[in-house]
This record gives C-alpha cells, structure tokens and sequence, in this order.
C-alpha cells in the first residue's frame, strides 16, 4: 500500500525533501523525529544506527533520516549525506561540556561537498530545563557566524513541550520551498 | 516478485537463468540505484535479487569494503514501504551480516520493526537483528527479544524462538537468562511455537549441568524400569555425559552407570577411568564421591577397578579420613589374596583416628574379604579380635561380633579361632545383647569342636561375674554342653548345681530344669528340651491356651496341635506367621468352621486362578485343618456394569476328598473384594493327601448402571472356568527350625524310618535340587543346610518340620551329582508311620 502512494505523489511532483537530523548522543534526536510525525513524546533508547520517518509538514513531505549520535555510530553519518536538502542539527543545551565537541563535529560534516547545497537548522533543545544555555549562548558556542557556504537558522526548542518545533519547520518549509 | 515470475517465463522459452552470468562488479554497481530518491521498488528489488543471488552461488567472492558499500546502501532501502522490498532487504541483511563490516547500523530500524504494527516484517526483522548482533550488543536487544518470545503472533514468537537458538551458539550466557520466556512459550496454543521453544529450552538446559544431572537421573531410572542394561538408547546417552565439561555431571554419569544393573565390566570401563581421574583431584569432594562410587563397583566388578589401586592406595594417606577408609575398603575387595597382608597393616595404622562409623565399613570390607579368601582368615581373625580389644561403640562391636559370626558360620577352619576370640572378648564386655549373643553361639557351636572343655570356663566365668540376663545364657550354654558330650556331663551337672542358688529367678528356674533333664542322662529329651528348644508361635499359642481356658477340656493341652513359629526367613515369615493369625480370626468367624478344630497351617501365598486383567480375579489360600481343608476363594469383580451374587466356587476332584458344604459370597460389586469358601473333608486314608480341584465359578449376574452402581431386579445365573486347585505335601506341612539336627534325629528314633533313591533328572545343579525339595515339602531348611558350598559334588540337606496332626518329621536327603543330573537318597523319620512313607513319595 504504501509502495504505491509513494508512487502516486512522486507522480504529482510534490518530491520528498530528505533531511537528516544529526548531533551528539542524547541530544534528543529521535524525540524530535516522532515528535514531528506522530506528535507524540515516545520513549527512546539510544539509537544504534537509524530511524527513518516520512515526516508531512502541511503541504510538504520529508524523508527524515534521524541518525545515532554516539561516537562509535557519528563515522557512519557519511553514508547518509548524499541528495541531503536539509539537515537539522540537535544541540543539547544543557550540556555545556561538550558544546566543544558538538561545534567540532558540526564543522566537520559541513566541510562535505555533499551537503554543501544543504539548509541547516540547529535546534537549541531541552529549553524547558531551568539553566540551560540561550539561543545566543548555544550560538556563540557553535561559531555559527563563521558557516559561510549553507543557508542557515537557530531555534530554541524544547522535543518535550513540543515548543520552538512549528517555527523551525515553518521556517525549513519556505526556505526550502524557495530555493526550488 | 513480480520481475521474478516473468524472467521465469523466459527461463522456460529456453532463455536459460537470468542470473546466470552475473557479474560481480556491474552487479555492486548497480547496487549504488539504492542511493537515489525516490526508492523504485521494482528496480531496486531485481538488483538486490541479484546480489542475494550472487551471495548464495558463492563462487565470486565479494570483499568486506564493496560489501559494506553496498550493505550502506541497501540500508537507504529502509525508507521504502514495499513489502516485497522490505523482505528482500532483511534477507540481504542476514546474507551480507557476515561479509560485510559496520552491519550493527541497521539495529536501531530493525528493532523499530520487530516491535512495529506491521506483522509481516517483524518476524523477519527479528531474524535479521539476530544475525547482525553479537554479544556484546546483544544485552541492547535482550528486553525486546524477551518480549518477542512471549508474542502473541505466532510467527513472530517462532522467529524469536529460532533466533535464539542460533544465538545461543555464541552466547549461551545471554540466552540462558531467556528461559523462563521460553518456558512460557512452550505452553502456547501453536505447535509450532511449541516445537521451536522446547527446541530452544533443550539448547538453553543442555549446558545447565543440574539440568543435565536430573537427566541422567531420569534416564537411569528408566533404564531400571525397562531393565533394559546396557541395551537401552538411553545408555548410550549417560556415557556419553562422561565426556561433559563439568564434574557434576560427570560424576553422576559415572555413578548411573554404576549402578545399572547387569552392566558389564568392559561397558563399565569408562565410567572407572573418570572416576579414577576423580581421584587425584584437589577437591576432596570429589575425591570422596569418586571412592565411595568405586567401593561400590568393587563388590560386583573388583576385577575393573584393579586399574585404580594405584591411585586408591595414594588415597589410604589422604588428610581427609573418610576417603582414606573408603579406599581401604576399596582395596580389600580388590585386591589379590598376597596383598592382604599389606593392606592390613596399613588399616590399623589408621584405625584409632576414625570415626565408629567407618570402622564399620573397614568391618564389613574385612569379613567380606575374609568370605573371598577363607585361607586367610587367620590374618583377619586376629586383626577383627584387636579391633574387638579397642575402645569402640556398640555398634562398633555389634559389627564386629557379626562379622566373626559370619566368618565361623562360612567357613569351618576359622571356627575354632573364632570362637576363642570371642571367649576372650566375654571375659570383659560391657554390652549385654552381645555377651548373650555369643554365649548363645558357643552353646550351639562349642560343644561340637574338637576340645569342647576350654569353653566351659569363659561360660562359667560368666555365671560368677555377670547381670542376671548374661548369668542366665550363661547357664543355657553349658546345659548344652552337658547335653552334647557325654565326658563333661558329669561337670556341667556339678557347675549347673552350684547355680541353684543363684538371686535371680530365671537363672535358678533354667539350672534347676536343665540339672533334672541332665540327670535323667536320656538323648531324646536333651534333645527335645535343651539342644532343640521350644518352636511356637507366640501370638498362636497364646490364642490356643486363651481358647483353652475358656473351654476347659478333659484333655491336657497339647503343644503340637499349634503352628510352629516358622523361624526361617526371619522377617518375612514373621509376617507369614501372623498372617495366619490373622485368617484364623476370620475362619474363627464363621459358624461353620467352628467344629474344625484348631487351624494348622494356611499356604504362604494365594495363588491366582485367573489370568491377570480378566472380568474377574480369583485367589486361592489353603487351609489346613487336623481332618478337613478349607480353600479360601478371594474374588474380585472388574466389571463395573454388574454386579455379582451368590457367588461360590464349585469344585470336583477325582481324588478321595469330598467336598462338604460351600459358603458363598453373596454379593460382589465392581471392585470390592470378597471371600467365598469350600470345605472339604480329607481322605479317610492318611497316605493320600494330594489331589487336583477342577474349579468353576457360579453366580447369579445382575446388570447395573456403572455411575450409580444400581442393580437390576432380574438376574442370570452364570459360571466362568477358573485354573485347577493343586493340594500338594507342603500344605499339609508346617517349618519348624531345628537347631540341632542330628540330636533331633536321635529323639525321633529310627521306628518309622523310611528311605528311598531317587534320580532327579531335571535338576542340573545342587542349588536347584535343594530349592526344589525344599518348595515341594515346605519343611525348615536346618543347620544352614540349604547352602551348598561351592564346587562340592555332593551334599546333605536336613529339613525339620511338624505334619499335620501334630507329627514331627524329619528328612535327610543326601545329593550326589551324577551325569545324568542330581541323584538323591532320601531318609524320612517321623513319629507317625504314614507321615513318612507321605514325604518318602511325595518327591517321587
């Protein structure tokens, strides 16, 4: 059944965009993917490998690739880049630690040619968490200034209250929508 | 699919297989269309196709990197919903785990699935998640496999269950803790499921070595059912959990082999060289399980453990002293008659720093030694004497005492020595039973030795020295002396007089008795009240004298109107003899019986007139009265739609019994026993006692409801032919056990002596012939005479009994081995002239 509606939609040109969500382990990841397709908070275990979800978004349907984040798992990240449109990359406010390495691996991944046509959003989550880091601080962390070649925004959000979602989105939806 | 079936079609046109030439590297390229959005599913499925293909055909070898590139690949497949794809891909998955590197990438997507809503992918999820985790990952997806077991979907339990039994190849310890999931499984609806769990059970409790214990367990105890040997399938299991990892379950494969019964000593090999293994082992434990097993094999098989004494004679200094004293043990049934010596030496090196309880066992290995060996007893005697001389229990002593008992009693050269150790052993022993005991022994035995005089005063030591029990055997065992040799009459008589005045009753009473019968200086009545003591029946004579009061007759009482207290097998017949008590009771019941007369003898065991598992059971017992017989019929009716009534026994015989009257049972419901009875009178003849009852059973049937056991008014009568009633000799005789035969013999007298030859040409060995003239008399086996000693051609067989009316008999049946069998001379005595020329034809 599914084979066939997919079928059906790829004939109406309403093309799949393909988005990855990628960050450090327990960043919160997987509950931002079934957030966005089912609504729901669903209770995770760390990832090992991935989880793939056709996400709709009003009109718009994406092929959302929600990729482990632990370090044994992040060299495999790779394998997914290809015809990537957007990528969503899941910070862990809270985890001042290892913002460092976040900023590291998040420069790293955009140095491939791959994804240098992709839109990045980074999402500045667990803002419902008292003394986690602001949307500036998490900026200024990551050195977002210094992103040069992709189209790019910072959210806060929280996966559990469900807040900072609907912008992200809405913003990924039209900048995406434009650049076609 | 779809592709499938029509590149089939062209395969039957003559296109050939359209796999046939693939080639490897255009196939991995093509794999690289699994990389592109959207996924065609038909594309994408005959390429995957092909590399499952090329997989299995396995004659182009695929490198870990372009596997692994094409296992990333195939991965992207995972965002199709196509289920033929979807299936495709986990097959892929299982095929390339192996090849491939980094497969661990698809746990998280096939743990989504085999918890998903789809049904069709979970099993084959399942499947795949199993061959991509290893150990180490696969605590991660224990809790999801757990629950998988338990599934309510067949399939999916099924595929769990299967996986888990190829997991548990490498990782026993993970699915080891899946038991009780899988225990769970076992009880579902599906027999599928059923077959895969119990599957998986048998893999998880196959290396569980209590599991594998209580298996053994199992099976040896069924081979014991079956008695089946060494011949059973399931033997051949037990042996070959002597090659287990673990001791546990070595040892107790070794230890139900063992203890199979009929085993040889060539099947039982292997089972000694591990316990033997088991004996230079550091654990102590298994140090003493693997002696005290091969202890035991040594009383059946010393001849296979002989290839141990080595290791057990380093086990004699073992720290631990129970294992020492087993091996000890263990060697004196072992080991050759030189070595004895040896190891009696190194036993009493030991024998003060061990418990009572093992010395027993040095005991028991010593007399059964000595019983082996006879030549020497000589050696053990006294080593047995300096244990009797050591501080010790009761029980301690008690063995000892049996053990030197036994020797004498075996073995007729040890006598002498014996008995003087024993003497010895009077002269300052603390434990009545067992002075008593051997005064008791020396009274039978001493008086028969070649110098009977050197016991006579360890026994009146006794009188001067001991309690009033031990003074009176004491006094018991010289009148016996008296009694038996003449030249020390005199003597005893004196000794015996000085007792007359002794504190206590029961020794005055029996010297002033024994002094009166001694002077009186007649064999038959030393021979009837000192050698050969009373023979009754306690709880029988206290019913017949109870009767007797109550009915005070002219007539004195009369002693050998009561059944004998058969002595014989001593707990078995105990039961016999108050068995009959208890069938006089009820014979005593019956107001027909009640002019018999007292009850001599009831036959030992019923006989069954019908086969097993009829409409209805009949067995018979004999009763035997001074003049009339009754047959005691005991009926059982199987049939739970009838019910029986009126109920007799009829009975014909061409003999001269008659057949008086018939009490029958009147009604016998499904599975409650009853009792009908015959009477019949014996023949007027005393010589003929023998005959043959043809028996039929008559009764009224009524039909009835099986639930409610409700009868219908209307009956009809019916009869069913039962198995012929034999009366034989025996059943006229009682056992009377005669401690001294040959003075027995003297007071009979030869007045009625008969004899005659026979040739028992059906019995091939002594054994054989002593067993059956003893079951064809029923008479007493005296003096141990119904053991023949090994390697003997000839031998005399003494049987004491009382026939019915109170007749004593006797019979010497002198064997021979001829060629042609067994030959015997047969001599009966008996106080009544009929009764003898009975017993004289009643082997004929």
């Amino acid at each position: 059944m599914g084979g066939l509606l997919s079928y059906f939609s790829g004939l109406f040109g309403s093309k799949e965009r393909r988005i990855l969500i990628l960050g450090l382990d327990g960043a919160g990841k997987t509950t931002i993917l079934y957030r966005l397709q089912v609504g729901e908070v669903v209770t995770t275990i760390p990832t090992i490998g991935f989880n793939v979800e056709t996400v709709q978004y009003k009109n718009l349907k994406f092929q959302v690739w929600d990729l482990g984040g632990q370090t044994s798992i992040r060299p495999y990240w790779r394998c997914y880049y290809s015809n990537t449109d957007a990528i969503i990359y899941v910070v862990d406010s809270m985890d001042r630690d290892r913002i460092g390495i976040s900023k590291q691996e998040l420069f790293s991944m955009l140095e491939e040619d791959e994804l240098k046509k992709a839109v990045l959003v980074v999402f500045a989550n667990k803002q419902d968490i008292e003394g986690a880091m602001t949307v500036t601080e998490v900026a200024n962390a990551l050195g977002l200034t210094n992103i040069k070649t992709n189209k790019y925004q910072i959210f806060k959000t929280s996966a559990i209250k469900g807040t900072g979602l609907d912008e992200a989105m809405e913003w990924l939806s039209n900048t995406l929508t434009q650049a076609k | 699919m779809h592709m499938l079936r029509r590149d089939k079609k062209e395969e039957e046109d003559g296109g050939g297989n359209p796999f046939y030439n693939l080639d490897k590297t255009s196939v991995l390229q093509e794999a690289r269309t699994f990389n592109e959005t959207p996924i065609n599913p038909r594309k994408c499925g005959l390429i995957l196709t092909k590399l499952l293909y090329m997989i299995n055909q396995g004659d182009q070898t695929i490198g870990s990197t372009e596997a692994t590139e094409a296992f990333f690949a195939m991965t992207k497949l995972f965002q199709s919903k196509d289920q033929t794809l979807r299936r495709l891909m986990y097959m892929g998955i299982k095929d390339m785990s192996k090849i491939a590197n980094d497969v661990i990438i698809v746990t998280s997507s096939l743990m989504k699935d085999m918890t998903g809503k789809d049904d069709q992918f979970r099993g084959p999820a399942i499947r795949a998640l199993c061959s991509i985790t290893d150990t180490t990952m696969l605590q991660s997806i224990e809790r999801y496999m757990k629950q998988a077991i338990v599934d309510k979907n067949h399939a999916v339990a099924s595929a769990a269950l299967v996986s888990s039994l190829h997991l548990s190849k490498g990782s026993q310890d993970v699915t080891k803790r899946w038991v009780n999931e899988a225990q769970e499984a076992v009880s579902c609806d599906n027999i599928m499921v059923q077959y895969h769990a119990l599957g998986l059970l048998y893999h998880i409790r196959k290396h569980d070595k209590l599991a594998v214990t209580k298996l053994i367990r199992i099976a040896s105890k069924l081979i014991a059912d079956e008695d089946a040997g060494s011949e059973s399938p399931m033997f051949e299991f037990i042996e070959s959990c002597l090659r287990h990892k673990n001791e546990i379950v070595i040892y107790e494969a070794a230890q139900a082999m063992v203890n199979i019964k009929g085993i040889t000593a060539k099947e039982l090999a292997p089972a000694v060289s591990v316990l033997q293994l088991f004996c230079s082992s550091p654990k102590p434990t298994l140090r003493f399980a693997a002696v005290r097993t091969l202890n035991r094999v040594a009383m059946k098989h010393p001849a296979a453990v002989t290839a141990c004494n080595l290791d057990l004679e380093n086990l004699i200094t073992d720290t631990n002293r129970s294992i020492a004293t087993l091996a000890i043990t263990t060697l004196l049934k072992t080991g050759s008659e030189s070595s004895v010596d040896r190891l009696m030496k190194q036993i009493s090196s030991f024998m003060s720093e061990i418990s009572d309880e093992f010395k027993i066992v040095v005991v028991h290995a010593i007399q059964s030694l000595c019983l082996k060996y006879p030549r020497k007893h000589g050696v053990m005697m006294n080593f047995l004497s300096s244990m009797l001389r050591d501080e010790g229990g009761f029980d301690y002593k008690k063995a000892i005492v049996d053990s030197i008992i036994t020797i004498i009693e075996d073995n007729s050269e040890a006598k002498e020595a014996g008995l003087a150790h024993l003497c010895e052993f009077i002269e300052d022993c603390e434990h009545t039973v067992l002075a008593t005991k051997i005064l008791h022994l020396l009274g039978r035995e001493g008086p028969r030795t070649p110098t009977p005089s050197k016991y006579i005063r360890f026994i009146y030591n006794r009188v001067i020295l001991e309690n009033a029990a031990v003074r009176a055997a004491a006094v018991t065992a010289m009148a016996k002396f008296g009694a038996h040799c003449d030249e020390l009459l005199d003597s005893c008589i004196v000794l015996l007089e000085r007792c007359l005045l002794d504190s206590d009753d029961e020794v005055r009473d029996r010297a002033t008795f024994y002094v009166n019968v001694l002077m009186e200086r007649q064999k038959a009545l030393n021979s009837a009240y000192i050698l050969n003591g009373l023979q009754v029946s306690v709880v029988g004579l206290e019913r017949a004298l109870h009767q007797y009061t109550l009915e005070p007759v002219e007539k004195p009482f009369d002693l050998k109107t009561e059944p004998g207290d058969s002595v014989s097998a001593k707990a078995s017949d105990k039961v016999a003899s108050s068995r009959q008590d208890v069938y006089a009771e009820q014979l005593a019941a019956i107001p027909d019986f009640a002019n018999l007369g007292p009850l001599f003898k009831s036959s030992s065991l019923p006989v069954e007139l019908t086969e097993s598992e009829t409409e209805y059971v009949v067995r018979c017992v004999k009763h035997a009265y001074s003049r009339y017989m009754v047959f005691q019929f005991d009926c059982t009716n199987t049939l739970n739609d009838q019910v029986l009534e009126k109920v007799v026994v009829h009975m014909e015989n061409t003999d001269e019994f008659e057949v008086l009257k018939y009490i029958p049972c009147p009604s016998l419901p499904y599975d409650t026993p009853g009792t009908t009875y015959t009477l019949a009178r014996l023949p007027e003849d005393a010589t003929s006692v023998t005959g043959t009852f043809s028996c039929t059973l008559k009764f009224v049937v009524k039909d009835c409801d099986p639930n409610t056991g409700e009868a219908d008014d209307e009956g009809y009568d019916d009869e069913y032919v039962l198995e012929d009633v034999e009366v034989s000799v025996a059943d006229h005789v009682q056992k009377v056990m005669k401690p001294n035969f040959a003075a027995s013999w003297d007071e009979v007298g030869p007045d009625n002596e008969m004899e005659d030859t026979f040739a028992l040409s059906t019995m091939k060995t002594l054994e054989d012939a002593v067993k059956n003239i003893i079951q064809y008399l029923g008479m007493q086996p005296c003096e141990r005479s119904d053991k023949v000693p090994e390697g003997k051609s000839s031998h005399s067989l003494f049987l004491a009994g009382v026939f019915r009316g109170g007749h004593d008999a006797l019979v010497r049946a002198k064997l021979a081995m001829a060629d042609s069998g067994v030959t015997m001379q047969l001599t009966v005595r008996s106080t009544d002239p009929s009764v003898s020329e009975v017993l004289v034809s009643a082997i004929g």
